[in-house]
């Protein structure tokens, strides 16, 4: 990432050696998030815009606060419901906002690719905090991150990821992440729900829980959507959590005792998880939230820690 | 400087601070400045200890988030760990560096450190001065005073860094 | 005074009439006087030097999209015709899902019009399937007919009603004219904006599975043969539609179909080579290396018959958007013969039967005039140069758009002149 990236779109773009940079820095932006004082000034003067057409509390918090921090000032522009339906284009919003000279927005759109068609179309940094059903790169750094922080690495390890993969930008990217990382990577789910050609990416194929979480060192269970309009993908959520979700039961007899959950939540709890394996022992699902401002911190210091601010002139090379 | 004479100016300087401290000698706190005064902090603990009898709680200092440099880089500067695990509240923070030069790394590091609390006081103390200073910044401890011009590099090679043998040297930058 | 002209020095492939060697072309009042091997040039005729050029008859597209009435900000017949002799075609179907739709005389009437005010490439009119091309009732195939229409069509939409379709399909018999129809399964398509497969999943986009179009082309294949209609499948993308159509024709099914050069020669992994450009998006979406396989193999053995552009102008504002909320449409009639050359040269297609793709074919298939250079045929004649090197650059594209994929790329093979009705109607600078 450093050097090469100007944005912050897609782990299918980034080496192992990349993805590994940033979670030995988010480590360090960890310890500042445990000091009295939380703040350093290292963005001091940047600007980060968060530019979210889809609601999201969870992680536009996490990008905020990731954001002052580390000094820079946060900006929030939230656009509820289509561009189109509004009669503003996404290209316009987007001109808009930089002309007000943010160092860095972060993007979040219903729509896969709309990150890659905004950084054309911009000179600042781009980050993506989810696009369509492709990629949530922020979310897969950190389901490594907490992985690699108790489990030591990512190296020969198995991880499962359990949902509703054809919908689901959280497996693309924690896909991409955990295999370039050296883990096997299994999803399950489903036939309706496993999208063609996801074998391709590197992931082997389950249909059946208990086989897919047997032996495995993390298991990253996905939200089942209930607003699915049209082309439902399960008859409904009762058969779902019988033969795809995980209760206490599944879980002390199937998975291995040292075995990680995670959910990049919302949790729909009693559907993919019950509160008790939610809130149990395997849980990392809070660490998860935690290290999710440490990455995040970690990817707006990588794209805007060096040069002048984009209000100043830009420097010489802009990289980084 | 070769390994002999650091040793014993690393020694100096310890019974020096130990001395200065007096009766605060049990507040005293030894933080070394990434990279370079990490293995001298070590070093000037371990002879803090000997002179006192008691070790003084160890920490390490990461500026780059802190640099007032950012902005004329291309890319950011690696970040490495911080570790101050002892509060910082009314100590006597011995700071380490290896080199003292522009001053701008141990303005760096005081803003850090106070954004852990508020020590009683911070002393520097440096392995070598070598001038140059751009800001109002002076060592308290200094273990030699090595001038060296613009463009010429002053580095100092530990053994516990990989050096066959403790060593400053001096050397014409990019040779 | 006759006006002659004479079309001196080119390879001349007319595989209407058998034809492939160096001849010259005599034009006369507006026709196809000869095409003789040996011939004197009188000092009064003009002449026109095609030498390492081809001389084809002018290229006849079954399938373009001409916005006229109602979406003239994208295209209008005029600029649409103009486009069209740049490309080397000569005359153009004009698809009906305008606005209004072309299923009555006046809208029938007024593309013709046009058309005639432009004398450009000829334009040929295509009515509707159905009313308002609604999917519900018949549109009045025998207006449609005396107005100028040369076939039916609710393209953009498939008929999804198979009770309509085959009264459709009876129904034409009378006025025989023929169908050409979108086939695409809406529910299986689903809200898609790119070919289902392993690229989409990478890309995280929906996509449309190639079961949508093959189970459309199975249905209708059927009903031809409960109603005996004429059939024409346009934009076929898929190697199981070229298998159903392989396995009825055997069984002497007349059905027509055709690929366009942009289903033969991309794949669907441009969409994610090119970051989600929508000048890569269309219906139906490009698929993948085995269909453009089976679509070569289908066009060179005669399973498909023709070449087709769909050509679909659409503005900047309805392109430059995020993937799912860009139109589908790409142009396609100026760069056709550049993409499609590219399959002669990797040997996937000879030269013989791309002209004949281009020129004969459409002509048998809407039974139009034209396609071939035979004695006393209108002069519809296309100059092209096989080896030119040319820049696609969407600022100096006749067509109002600019969404072609082909946008910015060196390109080989361009048409230098056309002629329509023995009118040099363009001309073409050197390359770029």
């Amino acid at each position: 990432m450093i050097g090469r990236h100007r944005h912050c779109i897609a782990l299918e773009d980034y080496s192992r050696e990349e993805i590994l940079e940033v979670l030995d820095l988010a480590l360090s932006m960890k310890e500042v998030l445990r000091r009295p004082l939380k703040k350093v000034p290292t963005l001091r003067g940047k600007s980060v815009v968060n530019l979210f057409f889809e609601s999201s509390t969870r992680t536009r918090s996490s990008f905020e606060i990731a954001a002052k921090v580390l000094s820079a000032d946060a900006l929030n522009w939230t656009s509820t419901g289509s561009s189109v339906s509004k009669g503003e284009t996404l290209l316009d919003t987007a001109k808009n906002l930089e002309a007000m000279r943010p160092d860095v927005i972060v993007v979040r759109h219903a729509a896969s690719g709309a990150p890659a068609f905004l950084a054309r179309h911009v000179r600042c940094s781009v980050v993506s905090a989810g696009d369509g059903a492709h990629e949530h790169p922020s979310q897969g750094l950190l389901d490594c991150f907490t992985i690699r922080e108790r489990l030591g690495s990512l190296g020969g390890r198995t991880v499962t990821i359990v949902g509703d993969i054809s919908h689901s930008r959280v497996a693309r990217s924690d896909l991409h992440a955990m295999g370039k990382l050296g883990a096997s990577v299994r999803v399950c789910g489903p036939p309706t729900m496993i999208p063609q050609g996801i074998d391709r990416l590197g992931a082997t194929v389950f249909h059946d829980l208990e086989s897919a979480v047997a032996g495995a060192d993390a298991v990253v269970m996905l939200r089942i959507q209930h607003e699915r309009i049209g082309d439902p993908l399960i008859p409904g959520t009762r058969e779902y959590s019988r033969y795809w979700g995980l209760d206490v039961n599944k879980a002390s007899e199937w998975l291995k005792p040292e075995c990680l959950i995670l959910h990049p939540g919302p949790i729909n709890r009693g559907v993919e998880l019950s509160s008790d394996v939610a809130d149990g022992p395997h849980s990392v699902i809070l660490d998860q939230v935690e290290n999710g401002v440490a990455v995040r911190m970690a990817i707006l210091y990588l794209l805007a820690g060096a040069g002048a601010t984009a209000a100043g002139a830009p420097p010489e090379k802009a990289t980084a | 400087m070769n390994a002999d004479a650091i040793g014993r100016a690393v020694a100096r300087m310890a019974r020096e601070i130990v001395e200065r401290a007096g009766r605060g000698a049990a507040d005293l706190a030894v933080v070394g400045i990434r990279r370079g005064g990490v293995h001298l902090a070590e070093r000037l603990r371990a002879e803090i200890a000997r002179a006192t009898g008691t070790r003084p709680p160890l920490g390490t200092l990461d500026i780059a988030l802190y640099r007032d440099d950012l902005a004329e880089r291309g890319r950011v500067p690696v970040v490495g760990p911080t570790d101050i695990p002892f509060p910082v509240q009314g100590r006597t923070i011995v700071l380490v560096d290896d080199v003292l030069y522009t001053g701008r790394t141990v303005r760096a590091a005081l803003d850090e450190l106070v954004d852990f609390g508020r020590p009683r006081r911070v002393w520097l103390a440096v392995l070598v001065d070598r001038g140059g200073r751009e800001l109002p910044i002076a060592a308290d401890f200094a273990g030699a005073s090595v001038p060296a011009s613009d463009g010429e590099d002053v580095l100092v090679r530990l053994t516990e860094g990989g050096a066959a043998e403790d060593v400053v040297v001096v050397m014409r930058r990019g040779s | 005074m006759s006006d002659t002209l004479f079309i001196e020095g080119g390879r001349v492939i007319d595989p209407a009439s058998g034809l492939d060697g160096v001849r010259t072309v005599i034009v006369r009042d507006g026709r196809i006087a000869e095409v003789a091997e040996r011939v004197e040039r009188p000092r009064e005729a003009r002449a026109l030097d095609a030498r390492g050029k081809w001389v084809t008859p002018g290229f006849i597209d079954l399938h373009a999209h001409l916005r006229e009435p109602g979406q003239e900000y994208k295209e209008t017949v005029a600029s649409g015709a103009r486009a069209a002799v740049a490309g080397g075609f000569t005359a153009v179907c004009a698809m009906p899902n305008t606005v209004p739709p072309n299923d009555n005389t006046t809208v029938t009437e007024l593309v013709l019009a046009r058309a005639a005010a432009a004398g450009l490439a000829r334009v040929y009119p295509v009515g509707c399937i159905s009313r308002g091309q609604k999917g519900e009732d018949l549109a009045e195939y025998g207006e449609l007919k005396a107005a100028g229409c040369v076939a039916l069509s609710d393209d953009g939409k498939p008929v999804m009603s198979p009770a309509l379709m085959r009264r459709a399909l009876e129904y034409a018999r009378a006025f025989g004219l023929p169908l050409a129809v979108h086939e695409e399964e809406l529910h299986l398509a689903g809200a898609w904006s790119m070919n289902e497969g392993p690229v989409a999943t990478r890309l995280g986009l929906k996509g449309t599975p190639a079961q949508a179009e093959e189970v459309m082309v199975l249905r209708d294949l059927a009903l031809v043969e409960l109603t005996g209609g004429r059939l024409h499948l346009q934009h076929l993308s898929t190697s199981g539609s070229v298998r159903a159509l392989r396995e009825a024709r055997k069984r002497g099914l007349p059905v027509t179909a055709e690929a366009t050069p942009h289903h033969l020669t991309l794949t669907d992994e441009e969409v994610a080579r090119s970051g989600y450009d929508t000048d890569f998006k269309m219906n139906p979406p490009l698929r993948g290396e085995a269909d453009v396989r089976a679509l070569r193999q289908g066009l060179a053995d005669g399973t498909i018959d023709c070449i087709a552009t769909d050509h679909a102008p659409h503005a900047v504002e309805e392109k430059k958007l995020e993937f799912d909320a860009a139109l589908n449409g790409i142009l396609g009639l100026e760069t056709a013969f550049a993409a499609c050359l590219a399959m002669v040269r990797e040997g996937a297609l000879s030269e013989q039967r791309l002209v004949e793709a281009l020129t004969a074919a459409p002509a048998r298939i809407f039974g139009l005039p034209g396609g071939s250079l035979a004695r006393g045929a209108p002069a519809d004649v296309a100059v092209l140069d096989p080896a030119l090197e040319w820049t696609c650059d969407t600022a100096a594209l006749h067509s109002r758009s600019r969404n072609t994929p082909w946008k910015g790329r060196r390109l080989i093979g361009r048409c230098t002149h056309t002629l329509v009705g023995g009118r040099l109607v363009h001309q073409q600078g050197g390359g770029r």
